[in-house]
Parts: structure tokens; sequence; C-alpha cells
């Protein structure tokens, strides 16, 4: 159980505001922070690895205080062992990947977890690179295996994919679902994507001017409600055509586009280029294994 | 036949000042670029007094601390029986504190180019400030490095006003190439002074001229 309890005067560029939150996550959630830009999704990140100082509140993880202003108990980034992926990646340039393991290694730890973790994210062939070659999302997985080289409890992870495009983000979300089950993780992860959001967490909180504004699960925060036997989907409008008494509404989701029927009523709503929600009833829906995920379980 | 001694002197002096220097350095300017202290400013306009400061100033001032008459003198010669006035480590002492900002200055701009969450991602790997500093920093700044020592090397050399005040001229003790030419000069020793300017200059010409090198090269391949 993490219990977190924060309260921070930030300033920004809209002019101060109060950061205050307070929640408690149960162990090996996926937590995502959603919310606009300046809403303090990152500084919430660095609060909990202790690289910013917040004002009063407490952190606790696991019945281990990590942060009590009450007490002045406040640990060191260094003794509070989380993973960290920085939105930069922040990658020591001097080191090849391989290195760049190896120096995240405790001193005495065995070099097992360096090879299984290049074998899990699949550096093999960029082990021996330097960063400045790597693409911005061989970087992100280096970034990735790095934080995780210390087995931390804890995974932060600062808005990891805004960088990378549609299919790359696809991959690595998938690394990191990999990752956050294998090693049995809770996983803070900050984004303002809601369908990077509904993929990857089971709960959820939402951010505005630095309050919660709610938290759940996905489908509570954005649906309204709990979904049974239905399967909703976010997408764009690309294009909507008449035809006969129905109208043939083609939308793009997830790379894929789908197309729907819409009668006149419905379709007198849409115009291209909205944001909608497809609900599919799942009556009847083809179910089979993901052949991606055998490997590991 | 040329007396090689204050050459060789000038040389001593001018590594050993760049050693000490840059090991003084590298905190100094780690916490020049990090701190957000009030006391900041102040330590930064102690440290480059000596860009503006003529050097017979600082040279005076020191000569009168290190004579046996003021209390820093007679304490250093009381204690460790150190007379620095007139002596070679009073030279190592006066070049440390005159090339100070030419080894800071570089490597605070240095540190500074560095995002700050490289030094944040090597404190949340549980490594200390010690092995962030040696591993992670000083290897990624290299280019500011070779600068502040090539800087302090050359202005050690060419240091002048500073030594002829508190070192004098005192052969294989304190008279470097600079109080070497001065004194020919004066008794119109011309080919004597010719051969010691000729050889400062073509020493300092060369290292520059590599360090310039050695920076095209470099920023060609980060292209």
């Amino acid at each position: 159980m993490i219990e977190i309890d924060i309260h921070k005067r930030l300033l920004s560029t809209a002019g101060d505001f109060n950061l205050k939150i307070s929640c408690a996550i149960n162990e090996g959630q996926f937590v995502s922070i959603f919310g606009s830009s300046g809403a303090g999704k990152t500084t919430i990140l660095r609060l909990i690895a202790g690289l910013t100082q917040q004002d009063s509140g407490f952190i606790s993880v696991n019945n281990t205080i990590w942060f009590d202003a009450t007490n002045s108990i406040n640990l060191s980034p260094q003794k509070r062992k989380v993973g960290f992926v920085f939105q930069d990646y922040s990658l020591f340039p001097n080191m090849t990947v391989k290195e760049n393991l190896e120096f995240a290694l405790n001193k005495g730890q065995s070099k097992d977890i360096i090879n299984e973790l290049i074998e899990t994210i699949e550096l093999t062939d960029l082990q021996d690179r330097k960063p400045e070659t790597l693409s911005g999302g061989q970087k992100q997985r280096v970034a990735l295996a790095r934080a995780m080289v210390q087995k931390p409890n804890i995974l932060l992870l600062d808005e990891p994919l805004s960088a990378l495009d549609g299919e790359m983000r696809n991959k690595l979300q998938d690394y990191i679902l990999k990752v956050h089950k294998k090693y049995n993780l809770t996983t803070f992860l900050v984004s303002h994507d809601i369908s990077e959001v509904f993929k990857l967490s089971d709960h959820v909180i939402k951010l505005e001017n630095g309050s919660i504004l709610q938290q759940g699960t996905p489908e509570e925060l954005f649906l309204g409600k709990k979904t049974t036997g239905k399967h909703t989907t976010l997408g764009t409008v690309l294009s909507i055509q008449p035809s006969d008494i129905i109208n043939i509404v083609k939308v793009l989701s997830n790379n894929n586009i789908i197309v729907v029927n819409a009668t006149n009523e419905e379709a007198a709503n849409l115009s291209e280029g909205d944001k909608v929600m497809i609900t599919l009833k799942t009556f009847n829906p083809v179910i089979q294994k993901d052949l991606r995920y055998t490997q590991d379980g | 036949m040329l007396d090689w001694s204050p050459i060789i002197l000038t040389l001593q002096l001018a590594l050993i000042t760049t050693v000490i220097l840059f090991v003084i350095s590298i905190p100094l300017a780690y916490w020049m670029a990090n701190s957000k202290s009030r006391i900041k400013p102040i330590i930064e306009a102690l440290v480059s007094l000596p860009l503006v400061l003529p050097p017979t100033v600082l040279g005076f001032y020191l000569l009168i601390a290190f004579s046996p008459e003021s209390a820093i003198g007679a304490f250093l010669n009381d204690v460790f029986g150190l007379k620095l006035a007139f002596s070679f480590a009073g030279l190592v002492i006066g070049s440390i504190i005159y090339s100070l900002p030419f080894m800071v200055q570089p490597l605070q701009a240095g540190f500074s180019s560095l995002p700050s969450s490289l030094s944040e991602a090597s404190f949340v790997l549980g490594k200390s400030k010690y092995q962030t500093i040696t591993k992670v920093l000083i290897p990624n700044i290299k280019k500011s490095i070779l600068t502040g020592i090539v800087l302090t090397f050359a202005h050690t050399v060419g240091e002048f006003g500073i030594v002829l005040m508190i070192g004098g001229n005192i052969p294989n003790q304190t008279k470097v190439v600079s109080i070497a030419i001065y004194d020919e000069v004066e008794s119109l020793n011309y080919s004597t002074a010719h051969v010691y300017s000729g050889i400062l200059l073509a020493v300092t010409f060369a290292i520059l001229l590599l360090v310039y090198i050695n920076n095209n090269r470099s920023n060609k391949s980060s292209k």
C-alpha cells in the first residue's frame, strides 16, 4: 500500500497554485496520472522519487515512511529505490547501452539481471551502441531497462511515449505492460493521452490545477459507468457518407479504420474530425490468445 | 649557453598550479553550477576578481600577507615553518589564486550545460554525488575540462606582475621565463631575451593550436 499526501506550492506561467493530492494505491496497480499540461503531473512523480521537496504531508510505501513533514523525515532519492524513466530519457552519453545498465547495478548485485533485461526488452543488437546513435523508441527502451536494473517496487514513467509515433507507441506500451507484470511493479504513468491511459492503467487520477478532479478505473472516469458486455473504443471521424436512408461513418481508432452505420439523427450530430466513442456489443466476440504474451505467461 | 632553468621552472609552476587548480575547481564549479545559495554571487565575484584586478594589486596584498610581520605570515612561519614570500611555494599559491577563474569558469559552464535530469537519473539509481560527478558528469564535459586545463596552464606560463611582486628574481626559485626576459632586456641582453620570447611564443601557440584542432574535430564528429 502506497499512501500519498502531498502539499506543495507550485510556480507556473499561469500563476501560482497549490498542488494538493491525497490518495492510497494498492501494490501492483498501474496508475495513470492524467491531466492537461501544467497541472502538476510531473511534480507528483518527482515528489515520490524525492527529487523535489514537498512543503508538507507524507509519503509512505509499504509501511516505510519516505517523507513526513511533521517528524522531519525525508529519505534521499538514493534511498527511495524507485525506477524513474525521464521524459528526455536521460541516458548517460558517455556510456554504451550495456554500460548504462551496468552503472545502475547496486554494489555487489549480480549481472544476471542485465542479461535478463536485455532479453526481455530486446536490446541485444543495441547493447554496444552509444545513446546518441539510437532512435527515440530505442532510447526509451534502454531507459526503461535501466530503471529496472535495481528491481524497484515502484516504477515512475514521465510521459515516456509523448515523443514517439503511433506504431512505436503501441510497441512500447506493450513493453511497459510486460515489465509491469513480470516484475510485479506498482507503476505510475504521467500521460495526457486518453487511449494510452485506457490501454495501460487500472487506476486513473485525473488532475486539474493541482488537485484531484476524479479518480477510479479508466471506464469509470472516461465512460461514466461500469461497462458490461460492451467494448468501447475511442476514435476520430474521418468521413460521413449518406447512403439511402442511413449514413456510413468511417472512424479512425488505434490505427484501424472502423466503418459504422449511423441513422440520420445520429449523423446530424457528427462532423469530420470529431472525437467519438464507439461502443460494440460484445455478445458473440471471437476470443483468441495473444501470441505476443505467451513466452512469459 | 642558454640558461634553461627559467623555462623548466615556468613549466613546473604551470603544471603544479594546473593540477592543484583542477582538483580544487571541480567541486567549486559543481557547487557554483547547482547552488541557489545567497552567498553564491559573493563567491562568483571573488573567483572572477583576478580577471579584472591588476596582478600587481593581488601581488601586493599577497606579499603583505606572506610577510613574517603579518598575522598570516607569522602563523605559517611559526606553525609550519613556511616562508612564502620570495619562494616557489609562494608563487604556486599566487598562481592558484591568479588563474582560478580560468579553470573554474569553463568547468562551471560545462556543468551548467548538462541537463539536470542526468544527475537526477544517477541519484535515483542510488549513486552518491561523488560517483555522479566522477562517472557521469566529468566524462560528459571533457571539452570544458580541456579548455580549463589549457587556459590555466597558458595563463600561468604568461603571468608576470604577480610573480614580480611576491617572487622577485631568484634563480631556480622564482625566476620564471617572463621575469628572465624582463631581466635580460634591462641588461640590454637582447639575444637571450629573443630566445626566451621565441620559445614562449612557440610553446603557447602550439598548445592553443592543438586545442583548436581537437575542438574542430569533435565538433565535426558530433554533427
